[in-house]
């Protein structure tokens, strides 16, 4: 590898997007843990509980991830400032909206909502897993009752309708940022072909509104069910 | 067709500049838009006023050197089209046109709506040539066999005529689909293999040395291009560069 490749733009947004290919991998698969919770609670609680203290995810994938997510915040953060810094005089008169789509420009914004919304995230579930895991040193994932906990505490997450709000419009903001950040994520790594670059922006649009809209469906559906 | 045109006025580099206000009356919606700045000029000489300053050569869209942004887009409303090649028909009559030079900090404005656009020179001598033999015995470039999609793939991209469109309008004023359609014209021809790698690392490390910004995939440039350069070509160019930088020595 050359020595400039990193520190190079093209070399840049291809970090860029294979940062952005292993997020919505990560996406993908929490998805589907989460989706559990509302087919069938005891499934969910053990996929949780295998998650939760399995020593190669907790102590290599989750340091990973978290610098996956930190990796792609600060980079996107460095490339807009210095994209904004390329074009220090603006049109008096510019109409970007006639050649690009809203989401395309604004991926610092949608991506924004995205890590504010994480922080809330953590603050409802990451944090408090580490601090009964690590912290109190509890590491059997049974409430007092004997059974699992999972599941009773995800419900009782979003027993506040105002939570439920936030979550929702969250999750608009992901699907925005993906509608973009999946198809350009195959761009920026250099892959772009006649027949199956169209194929690929159909599943990244599937993809932009399914996972979203999931997550959805399962914070109104623990809304509902807690009631 | 009577307009009111909002032109950016600066007598050079270092002035601040601003936009002046001049109605223009009798315009032919068959007249092109340079025609209509032509006519803008004559009557600002009439009244004993410096003429703007535009750049503009062969008034049938193949130089690249036109270069207004027009009402918010890249050589104006049309699609395809250089700006001597834009028509007056294109406008309401009594619409405010705005008028402005491109905007990039690696294309600062010289004079009025002139830019300086020798950073694309300086690209184009950091890689965009091939080595040939010129002491008179040059081989036929016939001699060559190019498989016909490849040869249609490196004219499409050869199509760039550098006008800095692609950079006027992308909002990171990247320069990435300039860099890419002229690095693509020659990987796809075997004159164009002996510095291939080479090629892709120094043009995209002169461009990013100019301080272009970088390419976020919005797709701008590609809509705005006069002559319709695909972003394929930023996906080769990205993979041009990513294959050279893993082989490089």
């Amino acid at each position: 590898m050359s020595k400039g490749f990193s520190k190079s733009s093209v070399g840049k947004k291809v970090l860029m997007a294979l940062s952005g290919f292993f997020l919505m991998f990560f996406l993908l698969q929490h998805f589907v843990i989460n989706f559990l919770s509302v087919i069938d609670a005891n499934t969910f609680n053990e996929v949780s509980h295998f998650m939760g203290t399995n020593g190669l995810i907790q102590f290599i994938m989750q340091p990973v991830l978290l610098f996956g997510v930190l990796f792609h915040l600060g980079m996107g953060i460095y490339l807009e400032l210095k994209n904004k810094s390329a074009r220090p005089i603006k049109y008096a008169m510019n109409k970007p909206g006639e050649s690009a789509s809203w989401m395309s420009r604004n991926m610092i914004i949608t991506g924004i909502m995205v890590m504010l919304f994480l922080g809330l995230h953590f603050y409802d579930f990451w944090i408090p897993e580490l601090n009964t895991k690590y912290i109190v040193g509890d590491m059997t994932g049974l409430s007092v009752d004997g059974g699992f906990r999972y599941f009773e505490e995800l419900q009782h997450k979003f027993v506040d309708p105002i939570r439920v709000i936030i979550y929702v419009i969250s999750f608009i903001f992901l699907s925005l940022h993906l509608l973009h950040g999946f198809q350009s994520a195959f761009q920026s790594t250099g892959f772009n072909h006649n027949k199956y670059t169209p194929i690929i922006k159909k599943l990244g649009n599937l993809y932009a509104i399914i996972i979203p809209l999931g997550f959805i469906v399962i914070a109104i559906f623990h809304h509902l069910a807690s009631h | 067709m009577n307009l009111t045109l909002k032109v950016w006025r600066q007598k050079n580099a270092n002035d601040k500049g601003g936009l002046e206000t001049y109605p223009i009356t009798g315009i032919s919606e068959h007249a092109s838009f340079l025609e209509m700045l032509d006519v803008l000029n004559e009557q600002l000489i009439n009244d004993g006023k410096e003429p703007v300053a535009f750049d503009h050569d062969c008034r049938e869209g193949i130089c690249g050197t036109c270069s207004l942004y027009i009402n918010g887009e890249a050589h104006g409303p049309d699609r395809k089209v250089t700006t001597c090649q834009l028509h007056m028909r294109m406008f309401k009559d009594g619409e405010t046109v705005y008028i402005e030079p491109w905007r990039s900090k690696s294309m600062p404005v010289i004079k009025d709506l002139i830019v300086d656009r020798t950073a694309f020179e300086r690209i184009q001598q950091a890689g965009g040539f091939i080595s040939v033999n010129t002491s008179g015995n040059t081989q036929d470039a016939n001699a060559l066999p190019i498989a016909k999609p490849m040869a249609d793939k490196a004219m499409d991209a050869a199509t760039c005529i550098g006008c800095g469109a692609c950079v006027a309008t992308c909002k990171n004023s990247s320069a990435m689909l300039f860099v890419a359609a002229k690095v693509s014209q020659y990987s796809y021809l075997p004159q164009g293999q002996v510095e291939r790698k080479q090629r892709a690392l120094n043009m995209v490390e002169q461009m990013d040395k100019e301080g272009f910004g970088n390419c976020t995939n919005t797709g701008a440039c590609e809509v705005e291009c006069p002559k319709g350069i695909s972003l394929e070509f930023i996906a080769r160019l990205n993979r041009e560069y990513l294959g050279a930088s893993v082989a490089s020595e």
